[in-house]
């Protein structure tokens, strides 16, 4: 995978991890709300490595049919990888692995979103990774929870997510494609910061009940910090001129 | 935090905690109450709602929209409101109670592709909101130039107590009819009028979150009359 070294030490004796990052340091996170004119709403998310397109459509009408609800909205969503995402090329087809991160990503942001104000509409959110590093799933709902908020789509709060994992036997925030691969467990939290409140929670690995709580914890922690770019983003596209006044 | 002034509030932000009435786009959590949408918080007499920024238009009872006839039934016609729901248009609202479905032809009042001016009666949601074209000011539009912007911009454009709209019509001499749902038409006897307002009104469109845009646009409709 990836153009990177495979043998590489996942943590030095110094506690520097292979890409640079302390143990408890997330990457490099940039958000842009509002990148789409035919979307509803949109978002672009550079996570690291990870490139990922959110466009969010609706409330709209729902098609096929019988698929509406009349008590409330529904929300639909597509994570898509590009072919050109890895370095492998990627078939288009939706595979198991899109499916199942689409149903988490849908699970995940259900709690957030208020549709009960919109029966028999859908809400689409489809999200596009153009780049993929590992921790995808958290960058895409990261960026589909601010597209959903540019949308206009009314939410508790925002989502944010990151992971957190165990390489070389430590624990260590937001996992990247080499941990992934090499590490020892991958643990993605989906995060409502306002409202202290786990939205999204898989496990993929091994940890004692000791190591899980720290694990919890620094993916919580590290939500927070998203959470922070999730914001400035938002602001960034409504509130730039003018600062926090009446205008 | 008990400040009465308006502040900016994203999704999931605190705007108050304490005894309110939580209102239009915000929810209570215990004793807090958090805004759920982007947008200007507005506390006022105990009650806190949030004015929008963003979002398309949702139906609400006794709105001023523009409407496009897109088809019609055996009873009423369909109508495009710029909504996620079409607007219902019954037939006798057009022609009256003693409309006969076998003697009456809708087509001949209303054909696909007309603008109306329209009323909302119902829109509860559970079905399509239904509109009405009779009284004061509504009904078919014959002229005029149709401009849309987006809904959360509206109230911008209407100004506070209609002071921009009116600015811009006084200016112009042009006749503008908003729709809730951000399409408006202008009509005007002078073309460079016409212009103008259409101008004033992309003006507002684009700089909406700009303050001081009353005298922008003011500078704007002076500048071009010399």
């Amino acid at each position: 995978m990836g153009g990177r070294d495979t043998d590489i030490v996942l943590l030095d004796e110094n506690g520097i991890r292979s890409d640079g990052r302390k143990i408890n340091e997330t990457r490099k996170v940039t958000i842009k709300a509002g990148v789409l004119k035919n979307a509803n709403g949109s978002a672009y998310i550079e996570f690291g490595d990870n490139k990922i397109l959110v466009g969010v459509y609706g409330p709209r009408d729902v098609h096929p049919k019988h698929m509406s609800d009349t008590n409330t909205g529904i929300l639909r969503c597509r994570y898509h990888m590009t072919p050109f995402s890895v370095g492998e090329r990627k078939n288009p087809a939706p595979s198991r692995r899109e499916i199942e991160i689409s149903k988490v990503i849908k699970e995940a942001l259900e709690p957030a979103v208020i549709l009960k104000q919109f029966p028999r509409t859908a809400v689409d959110v489809f999200m596009e990774v153009l780049q993929a590093d590992g921790g995808t799933r958290c960058a895409a709902l990261t960026g589909a929870s601010v597209a959903l908020a540019d949308a206009g789509i009314p939410m508790r709060d925002l989502v944010a997510g990151c992971a957190s994992g165990k390489a070389a036997d430590t624990i260590i925030l937001d996992v990247n494609n080499e941990e992934d691969q090499a590490g020892q467990a991958d643990l993605p939290v989906g995060y409502m910061p306002n409202l202290e409140k786990i939205t999204l929670l898989q496990l993929d690995g091994i940890l004692t009940s000791e190591e899980y709580k720290e694990c919890l914890k620094i993916g919580i922690d590290g939500c927070k910090q998203v959470y922070e770019i999730q914001k400035k983003a938002l602001q960034d596209k409504y509130f730039a001129t003018g600062g926090n006044n009446n205008g | 935090m008990n400040s009465e002034k308006n502040r900016h509030v994203i999704p999931g932000e605190v705007i108050v905690s304490g005894n309110y009435r939580a209102e239009q786009n915000t929810f209570m959590d215990g004793e807090r109450i958090i805004s759920s949408i982007i947008g200007l918080s507005d506390i006022r007499d105990g009650s806190v709602r949030v004015i929008p920024l963003t979002g398309g238009y949702y139906p609400k009872d006794d709105d001023l929209v523009i409407g496009k006839i897109i088809s019609h039934s055996a009873m009423s016609w369909q109508v495009n409101i710029n909504s996620c729901y079409d607007g219902m248009l019954p037939a006798s609202d057009v022609f009256g109670r003693d409309f006969s479905s076998h003697s009456d032809d809708l087509t001949s009042k209303l054909g696909n592709g007309d603008l109306i001016v329209a009323r909302i009666v119902n829109a509860d949601m559970t079905r399509d909101p239904l509109l009405t074209i009779s009284g004061r000011e509504l009904g078919k539009i014959d002229s005029g130039e149709l401009v849309q912007i987006s809904p959360s911009k509206v109230p911008r454009l209407i100004g506070k107590r209609g002071s921009m709209i009116q600015m811009i019509e006084s200016a112009t001499n042009a006749n503008i009819t908003i729709g809730q749902n951000g399409l408006l038409v202008i009509t005007c006897d002078d073309s460079n009028g016409l212009i103008k307002a259409i101008n004033a009104v992309e003006l507002i469109e684009e700089q909406a979150h700009v303050a001081n845009l009353t005298d922008k646009v003011n500078e704007m409709l002076e500048s071009k009359s010399e």
